[in-house]
């Protein structure tokens, strides 16, 4: 049998959006990746039973923590992050949770920029709090402001590489430099910007997190996650992450990072985590977010042209007082994203309409293109107003903080013509 | 981390038979023992060599003290030993005739290496075999690595692993 393959370092972005950790079907030829819908594989004999349980040698368990479809997704995103390897999980608040659950114990912290998606500051300032996991809130914009909160009990320093829903462009190496001298990792959420536009482990990210829902699967029919280890961090250089550095007895004393080395984190993610948690992600999801990835870089320019088009417009709009688009010339994160995103500052976005929370209402009430609904990333164009919904649990404080005052409107504009999603804009404005 | 082609570590592991691996652990939980394991399950000959554990028997095959000892043509050195130690471990792989030393993730001896190289040796240092097997075979993908190959071809997986031999990896160029 000979083997072809040929290294990465060869292919560029669109072929690796394509190819990444796909092959052929062993056993059939089939050129698209299969539907391994099973839960579980046979084992050759006993032996091979203790190999596969003891870690010593890799294969396919139980679905829970692996699955064929799902490994195709794994390394696809990998390859596409620059990663060593990675994990897919039911949703991003699942791949969120795994990562904290494998560096964090009761009592630690950790730094997250307060500009975070909605569901982000819940889980961190509500959920992890009944796990002993306390949430310190930075400022995306003040790398600084990171140092400040850092301590003995810190773990990691987590962030948006763009925020939120106000489309903001954060310094991620100059927050990695914090992380670093502070001996902790640099989580960044890349959902936004997907690796299409930036990839946060050539900016000093440790670990890559990713809602799979937006962007990456592209058309609003599957919830998934992910978390990229980018395979640059030493664990074991103190004891401040046990599960990682020390023996672990549930698999006969094995110490994680010495035996995976650069893919430690993610692995520990998988047979500690995943094992554990059980938040795994089904196996016709991976299928559907594998074929929305293979367009990735296509829709991402085309989001990002309309979505340019879109805040220039809005922008002139006498019903509209501000927007907040890192791609327009006066807007405070454009330096940013020149550095960080010249392909494109994403396609989601904030907007201020004139009248505050009534108007806001209004507008989402009356556009008949645009769908309202809570989320981004979908072929189609989106409209929220997240003081009525996405940020409605949060205080009016924490609000503002967010990114998400009672005049604001987030949009995240899909791949239509963009005329029709102007058109239907100042149509809903008009109204408001 | 030095840098090799595919093609070499290719040819390295689909030539080389019986493999010493020296300085491997008895312990279950250590990399070694993992390695030692698989390579047998992949159809390697491993014998192991490990001067506290001469004349045990591991994994079915009688360790060594080292490597001048072993009885049989070792076509391969694998160190699990530090990179200073793997000078002298080097020369005894090139005084018995060995055709490639390897030496383990983190090992490193670049003056030893010359001195292999010289000899007429093939040297792989900080890699390790199972992970490199598991790369070419496919079954790295099994758990998510970024195995950086793109093969528009199909591999002979997927029946487990009593159907796969040291051909899953394929051919290197010629042979050593």
């Amino acid at each position: 049998m000979n083997m072809q393959g040929s290294k990465h370092a060869d292919y560029g972005f669109n072929t690796l959006s394509v190819h990444a950790g796909a092959a052929p079907d062993p056993t059939t030829g089939a050129r698209a990746t299969p539907i391994y819908q099973t839960t579980s594989y046979v084992f050759d004999d006993a032996d091979h039973a203790a190999s596969l349980f003891g870690l010593q040698q890799f294969g396919n368990i139980y679905t829970r923590i692996g699955n064929p479809t799902q490994a195709v997704l794994e390394e696809r995103v990998a390859a596409l992050e620059g990663g060593t390897a990675a994990l897919a999980t039911a949703s991003g608040h699942a791949a969120q949770m795994i990562t904290f659950h494998s560096m964090m114990q009761p009592g630690d912290e950790f730094i997250a920029a307060r500009q975070l998606y909605g569901g982000s500051v819940n889980q961190f300032g509500q959920a992890f709090k009944n796990f002993g996991w306390h949430v310190k809130w930075a400022d995306a914009r003040d790398p600084e402001s990171f140092r400040r909160l850092l301590h003995a009990k810190t773990k990691a320093i987590f962030i948006e590489s763009i925020a939120n829903p106000g489309g903001i462009v954060v310094d991620i190496e100059a927050i990695g430099a914090v992380a670093k001298e502070a001996g902790v990792p640099l989580i960044v959420d890349n959902t936004l910007a997907t690796p299409y536009l930036i990839r946060p482990i050539e900016w000093g990210a440790d670990i890559v997190i990713h809602s799979l829902t937006k962007f990456l699967g592209g058309h609003g029919n599957s919830i998934g996650g992910m978390i990229v280890d980018a395979g640059t961090f030493d664990w074991s250089r103190t004891k401040k992450y046990p599960m990682l550095s020390e023996p672990c007895p549930s698999y006969h004393g094995i110490k994680m990072h010495e035996t995976f080395g650069d893919m430690a984190f993610a692995i520990t993610c998988r047979v500690l985590g995943l094992r554990d948690i059980g938040s795994a992600i089904s196996p016709f999801n991976s299928f559907l977010l594998l074929t929305g990835i293979e367009t990735l870089p296509l829709r991402m320019q085309k989001h990002c042209e309309n979505a340019k088009a879109v805040a220039q417009h809005l922008s002139r709009h006498p019903k509209v007082s501000w927007v907040s688009y890192a791609n327009l010339p006066n807007d405070p994160c454009y330096g940013l994203a020149q550095t960080y995103c010249p392909k494109g500052a994403g396609a989601v976005f904030t907007f201020g309409v004139r009248g505050g929370f009534e108007a806001g209402v209004k507008l989402v009430n009356s556009v008949k293109l645009l769908s309202h609904l809570a989320n981004v990333g979908d072929t189609r164009s989106l409209i929220i107003h997240p003081a009525s919904t996405t940020h409605r649990q949060l205080t009016d404080d924490q609000k503002t903080h967010a990114g998400a005052g009672p005049d604001v409107v987030r949009v995240s504009v899909g791949i239509e013509d963009v005329a029709d999603i102007i058109a239907d804009l100042d149509q809903g404005l008009a109204a408001a | 981390m030095p840098e090799y082609s595919d093609d070499l570590i290719k040819q390295v592991l689909s030539s080389v038979h019986t493999v010493a691996i020296v300085g491997v652990s008895a312990n279950e939980a250590r990399a070694s023992f993992f390695v030692m394991k698989y390579m047998q399950g992949k159809g390697y000959r491993m014998i192991p060599v490990n001067p506290g554990l001469a004349g045990q028997t591991l994994l079915g095959e009688k360790v060594y003290p080292d490597l001048n000892s072993i009885p049989d043509p070792i076509d391969m050195v694998d160190v699990f030993r530090n990179s200073e130690a793997a000078g002298h471990v080097t020369d005894e792989a090139i005084a018995i005739g060995a055709k490639v030393v390897w030496m383990q993730l983190g090992v490193i001896n670049e003056a030893a290496a010359a001195r292999a190289e010289r000899a007429g040796l093939t040297v792989i240092m900080d890699r390790c075999p199972k992970m490199e097997y598991s790369r070419f075979s496919g079954e790295f993908g099994w758990v998510g690595r970024n195995s950086r190959i793109i093969d528009n071809r199909r591999k002979s997986l997927g029946a487990g692993r009593s159907a796969l031999s040291r051909d899953a990896i394929g051919k290197g160029k010629g042979t050593l």
